[in-house]
Formats: structure tokens, sequence, C-alpha cells
């Protein structure tokens, strides 16, 4: 049950998002979440659902297997719709005891849980397509005039790549830790919130240990291979912008450019 | 109360491109009071097999009857199943997670709804069965220990439990000669003292296997490949070493033996008696085949 969740990880293809650069990848993705709170109006959230609903059809990626990735966050989103759907005036729909939902609430509960919604499946097609060693190069190269002003870019991609890699080793040990507890009888499923809570600790306890008897052995590893950080570091593969990647840039532009101005014209 | 493997079939990641064949119609039984080993290449699909005697996954299709319950129905109760089986996953040394040692072995059988006085004495027994002191080290904390040590606290933590069927996956990798030695001999010591208890052991070492076993299941590809006595099992030299697997030493010299024209029975398991064997055909100096073949049966 572990191994569903889905979010942040890579799923194997060779779809033309796949190809892509990851340096425009992760541009666009950034472009698209500031786009998607920029858009205030039904139109250009409609313009954004299409521009996301082709990238889905070109990434190749089952859509169910994308949408299984939403069921963690499920609850922020409802989280937050209710939230909104009870903070702002207007014309009052529905008065439940001292709550009132007015048209504007509703409007912008809707607006912010597809906000999160559309979020969450634009930045999964990015770790989808792109995997974690394309990611962190991308990111590298995108902060490196950064290092200019004492910002650590090869440290902190270096923490990020690490950070990746140890997802599904962590899941896995996770799952490890909680078949071995089960196996024991511990029950993680009934009982209080409380009881459950409990339950956790032998879980818990477990996978801490792990995870430092992992960073240690990998300091190690790295060690012994005589890694410095990121002075004089070469990269295996040079990334080089290819015809698709301006191609995609273009459209990108044009789409940003479409949504900011709708925002100016209405 | 016996296991009664029926046509299991287990798939992971379904309808995903990872999707790997994990078992495949694997079918088999284990008896009362039988030791199995069950030996395979890394991927056979072992673990995934004692996780389903276990009830941890559920097969995709077949069943799984331990005595007359079918492990595999959809309304079972685990903890039920889990009062009969314990599983000492691979190095489970690294489960450990209470405060003391005393509390980490109680676990178990405090999940199963004992009296606390049963648990103390549970615990008690399970540390001595494992060679430990228990009074010396029941307030300790379990990390305090070195790493064969807490292997045996671990599984100290799963005999608590009594299971009538004790599964253990690779419980002496990466132990010292001589905690391998003392951690196989603790589990026949269990063997014998709980009445009709069945042992399935995974290992790599073919030497403990040929030691140790009653019955012997070779799993290749998440199919079984053999099934049979020790004996019969690896008299299949080359079909075992096709299948990445080896023969234990002891048959190896023989067969090596064989080659230089000494015959010695193939099935001699333990030194002493491949010893023996070859001290009686050198004193005979006989190469006889024919001869000697007469006097091992």
């Amino acid at each position: 049950m572990i191994r569903d969740i889905t979010l942040g990880q890579y799923y194997p293809g060779d779809s033309i998002l796949h190809r892509l650069d990851p340096r425009i990848k992760i541009l666009a993705t950034l472009a698209y979440i500031i786009l998607l709170f920029i858009v205030n109006e039904w139109i250009g959230f409609a313009a954004c659902f299409v521009f996301l609903a082709v990238e889905v059809a070109l990434s190749k990626v089952p859509l169910s297997y994308i949408l299984r990735g939403l069921k963690v966050i499920f609850l922020v989103i409802l989280f937050t719709f209710v939230l909104n759907l009870f903070m702002y005036d207007g014309e009052v729909l529905v008065r439940i005891w001292k709550l009132t939902i007015t048209d504007q609430g509703l409007k912008r509960a809707l607006f912010m849980a597809g906000r999160l919604i559309l979020l969450i499946i634009s930045s999964s097609i990015l770790t989808f397509t792109t995997t974690p060693i394309q990611l962190t190069n991308g990111l590298e190269r995108l902060m490196k005039p950064l290092s200019k002003i004492g910002v650590p870019s090869h440290e902190i991609a270096m923490m990020m790549s690490i950070a990746l890699r140890f997802i599904p080793t962590l899941l896995d040990e996770t799952d490890k830790i909680m078949k071995a507890q089960q196996a024991r009888g511990a029950d993680f499923e009934s009982g209080n919130i409380l009881h459950r809570a409990k339950q956790m600790i032998p879980i818990l306890v477990p996978l801490f240990i792990s995870a430092f008897r992992i960073a240690q052995d990998m300091a190690l590893a790295m060690e012994a291979r005589c890694y410095h950080g990121g002075q004089g570091r070469t990269s295996m593969t040079e990334m080089r912008f290819r015809t698709r990647d301006y191609i995609t840039a273009v459209i990108l532009l044009l789409f940003a450019a479409g949504i900011i101005t709708l925002r100016v014209l209405i | 109360m016996s296991i009664e493997v029926r046509n299991i079939t287990h798939i992971y990641n379904k309808g995903l491109p990872q999707e790997s064949v994990a078992l495949k119609d694997v079918s088999f039984t284990v008896e009362d009071g039988e030791f199995l080993g069950i030996i395979g290449h890394t991927g056979s699909g072992k673990s995934t097999l004692l996780q389903h005697l276990d009830g941890l996954l559920k097969p995709d299709e077949g069943q799984i009857l331990i005595g007359d319950v079918d492990i595999t129905a959809p309304k079972v109760s685990l903890l039920a199943v889990r009062r009969q089986i314990g599983l000492v996953f691979q190095y489970p040394e690294y489960q450990l997670f209470d405060e003391t040692v005393a509390a980490d072995v109680a676990f178990g059988p405090r999940n199963l709804g004992l009296e606390q006085e049963e648990i103390d004495e549970r615990v008690r027994e399970s540390l001595s069965m494992v060679g430990l002191d228990y009074d010396k080290i029941k307030d300790k904390s379990p990390f305090d220990f070195s790493g064969g040590q807490k292997r045996r606290i671990a599984m100290a933590g799963v005999l608590a439990m009594r299971p009538r069927v004790l599964i253990l996956d690779e419980p002496t990798a990466g132990l010292d000669p001589r905690a391998h030695r003392d951690v196989l001999n603790m589990i026949r010591t269990y063997h014998k003292s709980q009445a009709d208890s069945i042992i399935i052991l995974v290992s790599h070492n073919m030497n403990d296997i040929a030691e140790y076993a009653d019955k012997v299941l070779v799993m290749d590809k998440g199919q079984v490949r053999m099934h049979g006595t020790p004996k019969e099992v690896f008299a299949r030299s080359a079909e075992l070493r096709e299948i990445g697997l080896d023969i234990p030493d002891l048959a190896d010299l023989a067969e090596k033996l064989e080659t230089r024209g000494l015959h010695v029975p193939k099935d001699a398991f333990t030194i002493p008696e491949m010893a023996q064997a070859i001290a009686r055909q050198l004193r005979g100096g006989k190469t006889d085949p024919a001869a000697e073949g007469g006097e091992d049966a």
C-alpha cells in the first residue's frame, strides 16, 4: 500500500516530454505555477486546464496513475476548499448557523482547489517525465549564475538529488519495517487516533535509525571516492537546447502572454 | 497443522509498466513437524512467498491453507494467523524500537493480548532460548548491543509469540561463523521444543540446508523448480548450477572425489559422516563402486 504513493516519482517512458531538456521543463513548470495564481477568471482557468490536459496527453503517463498522486493530498485540497468557502463577503447563497457561503466565497474556493489540483498535476508531470538525475542537473545549471553571489548551487542540487534518490529507498524501508512489525502482531489500521499514533512508534524509531545509518554509509562512500563539493566538477552529460526545446519555449511564452493579457483586459 | 499452498500467483505493480510476476502458479505442502529449506537465486520469489505465508501479501490467484484456515480468504483474522506463524525477516535487528530489551521482546506477545505474567515468562524463556541472560540485559537498551546480539534479541521477539510455524528469511546473513552456528542451533532447539512445529528456512548456504532441512524447495523465476529431500535435490547438481545455485561443499567434494576414482556417498551432509565414508574407502582400498554401494545401503 505504501507503494501507491506516486507523487514525485519517475514514470519511465519515451514521450516528447520525457525527451525535453530538463531546464526548460523546470522553467515551464515554475512559469505555469505562477500563471495559475495570476489567473482570476473562468476563461483563464479553462486555458490553464486545456494547457495541462495537452501536457498530460503528450506525456503518455496514464491518467489513473497521475490521479493516484492526488489522493495523498486530497485532505489538503478539501481543507482549502472549505476554508475559502466561508471566508469572503458577497451575495449570500447558503447560511449555516453563523457561517455563510457567498457567491464570491464559492468562486474563490473553487478557484483555490482548482489551482492546487492543477499545480500538483503540473509538478508531478515534471517529476514523472524527468529522472531525478536530469532534474538536479537541470536545477544545478539553472542556479549556476547564482553561485556568483554566493549561493551554493552545486550543494543545493546535490542535497536535492540525494533527497530524491532516497525517497524510494525510505519507502521500501518503511514497507519492510511495517511488515516486520505486523508480523509481530502490530495493528496499524484499527483503534482511535491516540492508539494509532502510538502504533507509529515501532515504525518511526527503526526508520529514523535506518535513515541515519544510510546517511552515514552514503557520506563515507562519497568521501572514499574523493567527493569534495562542486569546485571544478564537470558533468558527464552536457545539456544542450535543441529545436524542440526552443519550440516549447516559444509556446510557453505565447501562453504566458495570453494569460497575462486576459488578466489585464478583464 | 500442515501448510498447503495451492497455485498462488503474485504480480507486483499490476497494470503498470514496471509490472513483474513474482510468483507463478506455486504449489507445495509442508507437513506437520517438517523443517523446510527454501533455496533460490536472488529475485526468485522467495521473500514474496514468505510474506504470503504470513498473510502480509495477498496472492492475485490461489489459496494458502494453514491447518484448515484459508488465510487468503477476504475476511480472515490476520491476528489469528499471526498467533500461529512467526516470521523473522532478513536483518531483523533493524526492527528493534523499544527502550528496553524486555519491552521490545514483549511487543509481539502484548499484541497477542496475553496476560502480563504470561508475557514476562515468555520474554524470559525466549531470551534464554537465544542464549541471552534475561536478568542481565532486560533493562538495557536494545541499541547498545553488537549486531549479532541485536539479531538474537529480535529473534527472541518472534519466538516469544511461540509460533507453531517459524519462518526465517536468511537469519544468518552477515553473521560471523560462530554466531551463524549459534543461530542455526537455536532454530533447531526451538523446533524440538515445540511439538509438531514447522520451520521454514530461506538460506543461500547450501551446507546449512543440507544439514538441517528435511525437505528442500528450489525456487527459480517465481516458480517451484524442485521439491524433495536434500538427497534428491542435491543429486541434481547440474540443474542447480544452471539456475545459479550451488550444492553443499560435501556433495561437491564427493563429486570431485568421484572424478578421481574414489566413490563416496553423495548424501553425507555432515563432516563426521563424510570423514567416515572416506576413511572406510581408503582403508578398504577398494574403488569398486558396486561393492561400496552395497555396503552403504
